[in-house]
């Protein structure tokens, strides 16, 4: 539980962090809130030689409301996300999930932008925002550019984020009154990350599912769209979703490890596709 | 005493300013870090330590070779049960051969532990991988790969057990049961890692060392015994200790070479246990293979009952580890009267991290094995589990009464406590609740488990002990001064970490003396200030030590009435004490306090002919007999047939330690237990690979419950005080850890049951339940490779043919 030796750099402006990410190359890591990083680098599984801390930058912690999406700045630690009204109001599902997420130490320190840059599929918040077809702002040496989730999370642990790149912020769509969600975390402890999280928002219209997004936790090296699901909710009724339901594990590959073998994973998947769509249509 | 006064000690606990070990900073002070082997089992090829002392920061570095006349006893083991137990050298340092993931190669001494951490991948050295046996059934077979290929077996010792005819009773049985459980390996988390410094003591020849340890004085006479150091120039000091579930009441390798570092390089040596190797090189806990028969007639009426069991030493004996099996040995028959039992323990070495006492220490096994297969003849005889028990209850007893194990259980009232429990719960509601549930088909299901249980706490009476293979006493010391201020200092031999003895044997000297709590102060943990005792562990601090405080106290209040009988020149029979106050019975304005009898001896102007000046009197107790509480529990569990998740709604327990005290300590206890033994019965569970690496190296792997999966405990008492000693306690520590498992999975099968599943297997994490649910519809899941995890592949099929023999 002791990390080897590392040079800790503090980055006062984003434009400093892509500098000092310029500097000292692959060998740097940025660090946030530090819930993920620090405890693989006391295990010796992580050795940056420069940390470099983006925590001061508190210019990237705000929610603002633009018209069609909420904007999320990359350091919004999870419980303020998790509290704030813009949030609750406009997009409960991501609130929720930031109030779920690990446990509260890792609330009160983690950010958004660092659970995202991390590409944990077995993170919580990633496959709500694929869920919402959220996009990411990211800056480089070149300036900014924006990242649909889908494009974002691209294996286990990597991203589309160049070594030189640090995400700005997060933008998610603002839900309106017929859209229901739900987050399905299914985990040992509560503190855990999930065997199984199934994250659904749901198009109704006079009692029937318009149109469904089911977003999936730990099913595979990215959080992933359960499209058959999808395809299946179009325009169905509630009387459908047992049925849709079963093809939730379609396309999946997850992995099978101490907490559950592949196929209880894909088993799961199918009954927590289903209670989340059950209460998306209920919120 | 009996009122919940808050703990002196937590102020300090809670604000930061708690004397642990780590916090000891000394001038000169150098840390050790320690190459730990990656192989279960390898030998040692090539080693040198040479690449390490060009390191900055770095001091020393040694191998085993280096350092081997430096402890001719090794790391001692304490404990023999049978003759021919067979107990192999246990170096600190290991010289050719390693012999389980996290035995130790070489030690690294540096300005700081960060230096002597990073210096350790600067030491050179080459393994060839032995093969390895990770399980007991496989060590015990003919041609497995040996532990200690010296010993020329694995099998550490072999003990049979019988009281009465077991034969007889299984022939006149109308039915018998047959179980086969796993006890899981535990691994104990205090919340302070293990530390130790050591030292030369200052102006004096001889050594300080102080360690986060339950057992001071043990390691005193321990830590003499490997090193050859005189034990009267080793002083232990057990500062504040955080928690320790006895995983603390052991003298390990780190301890050893600190203090023969100290002695080697003349300065201060610190050694401060990481999680990682709290989780590797600490004892684990449990480890049990048991085989359990219940003979019974068709009314359920108990006959017999014999059981076979495999014990897990690991690789090498530590302080007791032979011991934990047979010391649960007698307690297998539990709460229930019959004539005939019998058991063999096995002692087997695997290549894994040694076991010893955890929380309970054979008598959890012992209660959960009883406790399942009570449930089991309550299926088969298709009766209420509740009736099943109380069929075989002692009628209640206050005097001691033989059991089945060869014991004397003290005092005992099952009927009140199952009374109390079935009322607190709602027993008749939650069976309605149940069937509805059942009828509606609702994907979570509610079950209703019982546990039963007694356990053996106040540890103990020397003789006895003896006779269990544990030498050295079980008799415990305490001395009371009253100084010359009116102040009161009490030395006690137990050493708490985390239990509040400061509060409770303050309390107990209040009452006794007439003065205030806040007038006490109880010293204890530091081998040169207090008598010499037996420390803390098994539910024996209270029952034995807090006993030696009381009866200490009484001698201080003889010895002050002859006084106050001087000073207030009145028959010593005349003189009557409350409150504090010596009076003359008839006259109490003739009165003179404890305080003033106290100054006045301490003066010694004077005193009758022929009395010491002070007022400072030791006592020593060894009890006549253990103390055995006693409890009713009902876990009530909802088990979500979908997912397999298995949530304790509720827990009511009932227990009865006798007298209670400090009501909110002796709740804190049971809260504490009951988590540890709900975390033994659904979470916790070390597991490892074939080659014996462990997979549960982490607080992320290994998992430990937090608040969010623990209920609200609904907990009440009976009190039937124990005739073992003279305030009636019986001790509490291990209520919970001994009473939940059993209570908890008996749930989940009772929820299960419509399901046709009658086994579970710990800890019950949702695949497991899945699986079960699945195998016993036909499903067929691939349940094999989990289960294999934790040793557990055959458990099913074996259950299957538990009625064979009907």
């Amino acid at each position: 539980m002791i990390p080897v030796a590392f040079d800790y750099e503090v980055a006062e402006s984003v434009d400093h962090a892509i500098q000092l990410l310029g500097q000292h190359g692959e060998d740097a890591k940025l660090i946030a809130g530090g819930h993920s990083l620090i405890p693989i680098m006391r295990l010796r599984l992580a050795a940056p030689s420069v940390l470099i801390d983006l925590d001061r930058l508190e210019d990237l912690r705000y929610v603002r409301d633009e018209g069609e999406h909420l904007a999320i700045g990359a350091l919004t630690r999870h419980r303020d996300v998790h509290n704030n009204e813009l949030v609750q109001e406009h997009c409960g599902i991501v609130g929720y999930t930031a109030g779920l997420l690990g446990d509260p130490s890792v609330q009160h320190r983690g950010t958004i932008g660092g659970t995202l840059a991390h590409g944990d599929p077995a993170g919580d918040m990633p496959a709500v925002i694929a869920a919402l077809e959220g996009t990411l702002v990211v800056q480089g040496p070149n300036g900014e550019r924006t990242v649909s989730a889908s494009d974002f999370f691209q294996d286990y642990l990597f991203t589309d984020l160049e070594p030189d790149e640090v995400v700005k912020e997060v933008r998610v769509p603002k839900l309106g009154p017929d859209t229901g969600w739900s987050y399905k975390k299914f985990s040992r402890r509560s503190q855990d990350w999930a065997i199984v999280g199934v994250a659904a928002v749901v198009e109704k219209s006079n009692g029937n599912i318009d149109s469904a997004r089911i977003g999936l936790t730990s099913m595979g090296s990215t959080p992933i769209r359960a499209s058959a699901v999808e395809e299946a909710l179009s325009g169905a009724s509630p009387d459908g979703v047992a049925e849709a339901a079963n093809s939730a594990d379609e396309g999946t590959e997850p992995a099978t490890d101490d907490a559950a073998s592949a196929e209880f994973r894909k088993h799961l998947a199918r009954v927590w596709t289903r209670r989340a769509v059950e209460e998306a249509l209920n919120r | 005493m009996g009122g919940g006064v808050p703990r002196k000690e937590d102020p300090n606990l809670v604000t930061g300013r708690a004397n642990w070990t780590d916090n000891i900073k000394l001038p000169g002070m150098l840390h050790f870090a320690l190459l730990r082997s990656p192989f279960a089992h390898a030998k040692v090829t090539n080693l040198d330590v040479s690449g390490a002392l060009e390191q900055p920061g770095v001091v020393a570095a040694f191998t085993g070779e280096d350092l081997a006349d430096e402890w001719p006893g090794g790391v001692v083991c304490a404990a023999t049960v049978t003759d021919d137990q067979k107990t192999p050298f246990h170096p600190p340092i290991v010289t050719d051969e390693v012999k389980y993931m996290g035995d130790v190669v070489a030690v690294v001494v540096a300005t700081d532990r960060y230096k002597a951490q990073d210096a350790l991948e600067f030491v050179e050295v080459d393994y060839e991988p032995l093969d390895v046996v990770v399980d007991m059934e496989t060590a015990l077979e003919e041609g497995a790969p040996l532990v200690h290929e010296d010993l020329g077996t694995n099998e550490c010792f072999s003990m049979p057990m019988e009281v009465g005819d077991v034969d007889d009773a299984f022939n006149r049985a109308d039915v018998v049961v047959k179980e086969h459980y796993i006890q899981q390996r535990l691994i104990p988390n205090a919340i302070e890692p293990r530390a130790t410094v050591a030292l030369q003591d200052p102006g004096h020849d001889g050594y300080v060392v102080y360690t986060a340890t339950q057992v001071p004085h043990l390691a005193k006479i321990v830590l003499s015994l490997s090193t050859g150091i005189p034990e009267n120039q080793i002083r232990v000091v057990a500062p504040d200790v955080g928690g320790g579930f006895g995983s603390k009441l052991n003298v390990y390798r780190e301890e050893i070479l600190a203090l023969v570092l100290t002695k080697k390089l003349g300065v201060p040596i610190k050694w401060v246990e990481d999680r990682s190797e709290n989780y590797q090189a600490t004892i684990h806990g449990r480890g049990q293979i048991q085989d359990i028969e219940l003979a019974a007639t068709n009314e359920g009426r108990i006959l017999g009952m014999k059981v076979k069991l495999l014990d897990d030493m690991g690789a090498y004996l530590q302080l007791l580890t032979p011991v934990i099996a047979p010391s649960g040995a007698a307690m297998y028959p539990g709460v229930y009267t019959f004539d005939a039992f019998s058991i063999e323990i096995k002692g087997v070495f695997t290549n894994l991290t040694p076991t010893d006492a955890y929380r309970g220490a054979g008598r959890p096994e012992a209660a959960y094995a009883c406790e399942r297969i009570i449930d089991a003849l309550a299926r088969e005889l298709d009766m209420d589990p509740a009736e099943v028990r109380r069929k075989n209850f002692y009628e209640p007893f206050d005097e001691p009464t033989d059991t089945p194990g060869g014991l004397q259980y003290d005092s005992m009232n099952m009927q009140a406590a199952m009374d109390r429990v079935m009322e607190l719960a709602d027993y008749e509601g939650l069976r309605r609740e149940q069937q509805q549930r059942r009828e509606n088909n609702d994907p979570v299901q509610l079950g209703i488990g019982f546990s039963a249980y007694t356990e053996i706490c106040g540890l103990g009476p020397s003789q006895a002990l003896a006779g269990l293979g544990i030498g050295g006493g079980g008799w415990e010391a305490a001395n009371v001064r009253m100084l010359i201020t009116g102040k009161v200092e009490v030395a006690t031999g137990t050493s708490p970490h985390g239990q509040g003895h400061e509060t409770t044997w303050s309390q107990i000297t209040a009452d006794a003396l007439g003065v205030t709590p806040d007038d006490v102060v109880v010293l204890h943990g530091d081998t040169a200030v207090v008598p010499f005792g037996r420390d803390t562990y098994g539910s024996r601090s209270l029952a034995v030590g807090g006993i030696a405080v009381h009866l200490a106290c009484e001698k201080v209040v003889d010895k002050a009435k002859k006084l106050a009988a001087h000073m207030l020149e009145a028959a010593e029979d005349d003189i009557e004490f409350e409150g504090g106050t010596f009076s003359v019975a008839g006259s109490p304005d003739q009165n003179v306090t404890i305080q003033d009898v106290g100054a006045a001896a301490y003066m010694a102007a004077d005193v009758p002919e022929g009395m010491e000046p002070g007022l400072n009197e030791q006592m020593i107790f060894d009890p006549p007999n253990f103390t055995f509480p006693f409890g009713a529990h009902i876990c009530v569990m909802e088990v979500d047939t979908e997912t397999g998740k298995a949530y304790v709604r509720d827990y009511f327990a009932v227990d009865d330690c006798g007298p209670v005290i400090n009501p909110t300590i002796v709740d804190g206890q049971l809260h504490g237990g009951l988590a540890q033994g709900i975390a033994q019965a659904l979470y916790e569970g070390a597991i490892y690979d074939e080659d014996g690496n462990l997979m549960t190296g982490s607080m992320v792997d290994y998992m430990i419950p937090g608040a969010p999966e623990l209920p609200n405990f609904t907990l009440d008492r009976t009190v039937t005080p124990s005739p073992s000693n003279p305030l009636g306690v019986k001790g509490v520590g291990e209520a919970g850890t001994i009473g939940a498992p059993p209570a908890v999975i008996n749930a989940i099968i009772d929820a299960l049951s419509p399901y046709g599943v009658k086994h579970m297997d710990m800890p019950a994490l949702p695949m497991r339940v899945w699986n079960a649910i699945q195998d016993a519809q036909g499903n067929g899941a691939a349940s094999g490779e989990y289960d294999a995890a934790f040793g557990s592949r055959e458990a099913d099929v074996r259950q299957e043919g538990r009625s064979e023999d009907q």
